[in-house]
């Protein structure tokens, strides 16, 4: 039993981190996006995203039943017990990068959120469903801005491929697996990630192909953060600014 | 207050009958609470000066989303984060409906964005000012949104029926932002430990006077508002608003357990109103001329993310022609 359980905390921190360092990304943009609209879009997505993490990181807590609160796990925990993959942490960059690994999420979270809501866990199942509205309608934006941007000027398609470059190589964490994909599994909480690479896969490349962008053909893939074994020299800069408050007023109520 | 750097023609006010016909009926309608839209006659400096104050009320909202932005990324907890950020988007959508409100003058978003970042056109001086620690977050929504609302409840009343509407939507939200930045210091000055305390005075401390000075120059420094008020794009005098806004805030401060820092502020008996000091009125034309403590860095940060997103937005626009052209072939065919 506490087997399963440590399992199902990993996969829920999984869950939960993954929009919890995104959208905290993505927040860094209020104020400073290439327009209002944009400005205003983009702490759209922020919030439902950090919304998202609400509710994983409060069922994460629960689970674990050692009375630690989702804050507590936002706030309080170091690098190493964070399980968000590497792409969501490097740091934004430009408004390409911002929107192609919006994009690369979001194709995956749409297909992910889809099979989660079948989940055998009713808990999983109620989060993924309120998650998969927002997401799809992030992919929706993500997409149009990718199309856009890659096939508008000569210059907006060179700095859209640029960023699509850097981040190819953090793509391939999504489908990684290990014992606790292999334990949520067993227990029908959650496929394995890789049973939908095919869907990513040829959503990607639709997209991609509209927008006149190509992928990279080197299959290398970084891993290392969702499992928590490396993650990149850039989340701890990014807990550093997180977590100043929480840590440096221990047990001070906001 | 947000356009508090207006100068308006300077002129006295024409009297009805040294007006023109048309310049009569203007003003005639205007008297008796009529709305003026966008395709109505007005007077060209009507006009100007409604560009001026719609337009520096815009740029505030905008810049005025850089202080509060800078603590989303520390704010203490996912709640709060939610919040301030709901906040600060709000801002931006103020921004946006006031540049729409401000097209329809005849002038475009791009135009007054250039006349911001050339330093042409103001915004409030408030913005000026760094945030410093979490406590300004309560500061700010307390202090600041609570200013900005005495000055725009009245204008839900201006004669510009463009203006006056998006005011009643502004001001909507504002109420809700002052009771949110209300929370945050009960949180801390209330509510939390020796230190969240004495961070919420310290806010209180930097954050009076400038709030104070939101209002605009004393009314016997002001000689241009007027013509503004003839023609009800100002509702009330500086220091009558301000007035209010310390009549109003005294008494919160008292709850919270904080001071005002301000040793002669008294309750008159006579008056049945707050005595209080006057900011230091050099400090805010120091501030208006660029020398407050953040200007170069919030025009700066204005400057940087419209030049650094000039490719995105050549990018759409080249795409949406692309598309048009696209379209306009296959129908072609
Ligand atoms: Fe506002």
């Amino acid at each position: 039993m506490s087997q399963v359980d440590s399992h199902l905390i990993e996969f829920l921190l999984r869950q939960g981190d993954n929009p919890l360092i995104l959208g905290h990304r993505t927040s860094e943009w209020c104020g400073h996006a290439p327009a209002l609209e944009e400005d205003i879009a983009l702490a759209n997505t922020a919030l439902d995203l950090i919304g998202q993490t609400q509710l994983w990181l409060s069922y994460a807590a629960e689970v674990e039943g050692g009375g630690r609160s989702n804050n507590d796990l936002a706030f309080l925990r170091d690098v190493y017990d964070f399980r968000n993959v590497l792409m969501v942490e490097v740091p934004n960059e430009d408004f390409a990068r911002t929107m192609v690994r919006q994009f690369l999420f979001d194709a995956f979270q749409v297909p992910w959120l889809t099979t989660l809501q079948a989940s055998s866990d009713q808990r999983v199942s109620d989060i993924a469903i309120k998650s998969l509205k927002e997401a799809l309608y992030h992919l929706e934006r993500s997409s149009d801005t990718v199309i856009a941007l890659g096939d508008g000027t000569e210059l907006s398609n060179d700095r859209m491929q640029t960023a699509l470059n850097y981040l190819w190589p953090y793509s391939g964490e999504f489908f990684g697996e290990d014992d606790t994909d292999k334990a949520m599994e067993k227990r029908d909480i959650a496929p394995l990630p890789v049973s939908i690479r095919e869907t990513w896969n040829s959503t990607v490349s639709s997209t991609l192909d509209t927008a006149n962008l190509i992928a990279p053909s080197d299959p290398f893939a970084h891993s290392g953060g969702r499992t928590g074994v490396r993650h990149t020299e850039h989340l701890g800069h990014l807990l550093a600014t997180m977590q100043t408050l929480q840590r440096s007023h221990p047990g001070a109520q906001w | 207050m947000y356009a508090q750097s207006i100068r308006s023609t300077g002129k006295a006010v024409q009297s009805l009958e040294d007006m023109s016909a048309e310049d009569r009926q203007f003003q005639e309608r205007i008297n008796r609470g009529e709305k003026i839209e966008p395709k109505d006659y007005m007077p060209a400096a009507y006009r100007e000066n409604l560009i001026r104050q719609i337009g520096q009320h815009a740029h505030s909202e905008i810049v005025g989303q850089l202080p509060e932005g800078n603590w989303i990324s520390r704010a203490p907890t996912l709640e709060r984060k939610a919040n301030l950020l709901a906040k600060v988007q709000d801002e931006a959508g103020h921004g946006l409906y006031l540049y729409c409100a401000a097209e329809t003058l005849g002038v475009s978003r791009d135009d007054l964005f250039g006349m911001l970042h050339t330093g042409k056109m103001k915004y409030s001086s408030i913005f000026n000012y760094p945030t410093l620690t979490w406590a300004d977050m309560g500061a700010v929504g307390w202090l600041v949104d609570g200013a900005a609302i005495m000055n725009q409840v009245p204008l839900q009343n201006t004669s510009y029926g463009p203006y006056a509407r998006a005011m009643v939507r502004i001001c909507k939200e504002e109420s809700f932002h002052q009771r949110q930045g209300f929370h945050i210091m009960i949180a801390m000055a209330k509510n939390g430990n020796d230190e969240q305390h004495r961070m919420a005075q310290d806010a209180l401390n930097r954050f009076w006077y400038p709030s104070l000075m939101m209002f605009g120059p004393s009314d016997k420094d002001s000689v241009h508002s007027a013509q503004s008020m003839a023609w009800k794009i100002k509702m009330n005098t500086n220091d009558e608003l301000r007035q209010k806004f310390v009549d109003a805030t005294v008494p919160q401060a008292e709850f919270l357990g904080l001071s005002i820092p301000d040793d002669h502020l008294n309750w008159n008996e006579k008056t049945n109103q707050y005595n209080y000091s006057e900011p230091d009125w050099n400090e805010f034309n120091d501030v208006l001329a660029g020398n407050g403590p953040c200007n170069t860095e919030r025009l700066d940060a204005r400057k940087k993310a419209w030049s650094d997103g000039a490719w995105v937005r050549e990018g759409m626009m080249a795409h949406a022609a692309k598309k048009a052209e696209r379209k306009a072939e296959r129908q072609a065919v």
